[in-house]
């Protein structure tokens, strides 16, 4: 607990610790806030415009959860079909490792193209940004059972499924999570993207603008904005995950739970 | 020689396996014929590589014989007629689940266990697991998870997890191989009155002559690779055994003369290469 306690507090005291530091030196090297506003007045921005911003939080946080849930989803069914089939595996991942390497700022146009500017490129970017970790986590956690124990089970005569379902799934969730946490702020970055490029709505657009107004310290509210939700759905993430996962982490806090 | 109560639990008739196809094959066994009755406790001795886990694997139905037949049970083993438990030399528990649950998991698997295990795992199961891990020294670890458990305590589960669905035939591939000299002969203590309070078929593979010596009612030798049996022999030493055992003379003679044996197939085969 005292242990606990104070990894916490020297935690959050250096994260302030660096916020002071930027403000002073902004100070005292008399910085303009056209170049680098001071955490206090992003701070100010953020709460006397919050009434403008806020439709645009939840525009980004909507198409970002969509994104995501369509991309674990798609993720979920690759990964599953590539760790279970020998045959999946050798015609799906040489195209999925061609596929994640196209910049992803690429596909944008092509979204748009079809779709036209607006909320589907932006949940479609961040589809495509977030699916890949899902993938291959899973279809690791799925390929990794150990020979010996897939002889014990089916010397007692346990089918496909038998083993998937009692060893394959349960030794996948960690990879999962884990996957779930990186996919969710990858999901952000896709979304985010897209509304910089194709949108009136969301932070990426607001962040556009603004920057073409000069209006640096709106910029940099929406990079605040952004850095807490993606810092919100990690946390989320890493909760569920130690919850569900605990086996596989922290084995001394398992217990306890 | 029909004696009603010596049937055959495992019959290998000049099955033989290879690995590969065509100019690239490996031959892992050569043509085996071996013969195992009900209640025996066969234990497999020979050099690295020479296809123990080979036959083992045949015996499960986990490998189809490229040539020759593997009869279990009176059938094909592909057929499953009698009921198999096999424990390897990684304990394989999951991490997930207590030793309890990992121990129970045939139950979850096999029929016809498998149909109540909803209904009976918290009762009857329950009680059966714990009857196990009690046989063994266990039972306070029943709800443990396996990493707080040493090597030899998990190689216990892993044998418990083996006879939890009363198999009428045991595999055993090196259970006790990566263990500690104490370890090893504690458990083959255990091992020992497991066997002689079930008395299923046994085939223990192992490197070990000692750990032959003490446990088997008969041991086959096999030569290097490509592996054959090249003695089977009936070890009549009376039970239970002890450790004593082990340094009297009668042992370390049977000892030596397996040891003799092995190295022999070893030099044949070097020469043949030659
Ligand atoms: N899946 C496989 N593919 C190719 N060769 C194999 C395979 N399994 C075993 N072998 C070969 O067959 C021989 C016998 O193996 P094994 O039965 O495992 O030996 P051991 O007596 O040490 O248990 C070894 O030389 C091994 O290299
Ligand atoms: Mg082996």
């Amino acid at each position: 607990m005292t242990y606990e306690l104070r990894r916490r507090l020297s935690a959050a005291f250096l994260i302030f610790g660096f916020f002071l530091l930027w403000e002073v030196l902004c100070l005292s090297m008399q910085v303009s806030d056209l170049v680098l506003p001071r955490p206090t007045q992003v701070m100010e921005t953020l709460i006397s415009r919050f009434g403008v911003l806020w439709p645009h939080i939840v525009q980004t946080l909507w198409t970002t959860m969509s994104g995501f849930l369509l991309g674990v989803t798609v993720g979920v069914l690759i990964g599953a079909g590539i760790g279970i089939s020998r045959t999946a595996y050798d015609t799906l991942y040489p195209l999925l490792i061609g596929f994640s390497s196209i910049p992803k700022v690429a596909v944008v146009p092509i979204f748009v193209l079809w779709f036209g500017s607006g909320s589907v490129p932006a949940i479609l970017t961040a589809l495509v940004m977030c699916f890949f970790p899902i993938v291959v986590n899973i279809a690791t956690g799925l390929a990794t059972t150990e020979p010996e124990l897939e002889d014990v089970l089916k010397s007692l005569g346990a089918s496909k499924l038998d083993i998937l379902w009692n060893v394959g799934l349960p030794r996948t969730m960690p990879f999962f999570f884990a996957s779930l946490k990186i996919a969710v702020t990858f999901a952000f970055v896709g979304s985010v993207l897209s509304e910089t490029v194709a949108s009136n709505k969301g932070i990426g657009n607001v962040m556009m603008t603004a920057s073409s107004n000069f209006d640096v310290p709106l910029v940099f509210a929406g990079l605040f904005i952004l850095a807490m939700l993606g810092m919100l759905l990690y946390v989320a993430f890493s909760f569920v995950e130690r919850r569900v996962t605990g086996w596989a982490t922290r084995r001394e806090d398992f217990t306890a739970i | 020689m029909h004696n009603e109560r010596t049937r055959v639990a495992v019959e290998l008739s000049q099955a033989a396996v290879s690995f590969g196809r065509g100019s690239k094959a490996i031959a892992a066994l050569q043509e085996t014929t071996l013969r195992i009755n009900e209640g025996e406790f066969v234990a497999l001795v020979g050099p690295s590589g020479c296809g123990k886990s080979t036959i083992l694997k045949l015996a499960g139905g986990l490998l189809q014989p490229s040539r020759g037949a593997v009869i279990v049970g009176g059938k094909e083993v592909s057929a499953k007629a009698l009921r198999i438990g096999m424990a390897f030399q990684n304990p394989t528990m999951l991490p997930w689940l207590t030793i309890e649950r990992n121990v129970m998991l045939p139950l979850k698997i096999v029929r016809p266990f498998r149909a109540d295990y909803r209904l009976k795992k918290n009762s009857e199961y329950r009680d059966r697991v714990h009857a196990l891990l009690r046989d063994v020294g266990l039972e306070r670890f029943a709800n443990s998870y396996p990493w707080q458990l040493s090597g030899g305590m998990l190689q216990r589960a892993n044998l418990c997890r083996a006879l939890v669905h009363e198999p009428r035939l045991l595999l055993l591939d090196e259970p006790f191989g990566a263990l500690d000299q104490f370890t090893r002969e504690e458990l083959w203590g255990t091992m020992q009155s497991l066997w002689l309070k079930h008395k299923q078929t046994v085939l223990l593979v192992t490197h070990d002559l000692k750990e032959a010596g003490f446990l088997a009612t008969r041991i086959c030798v096999m030569s290097a690779r490509p592996g054959r049996i090249v003695d089977d022999r009936g070890v009549d030493f009376p039970r239970p055994r002890t450790i004593e055992k082990t340094f009297e003379a009668d042992f370390v003679a049977l000892n030596q003369r397996l040891r003799e044996l092995i190295t022999r197939s070893r030099t044949d085969t070097v020469i043949e290469e030659a």
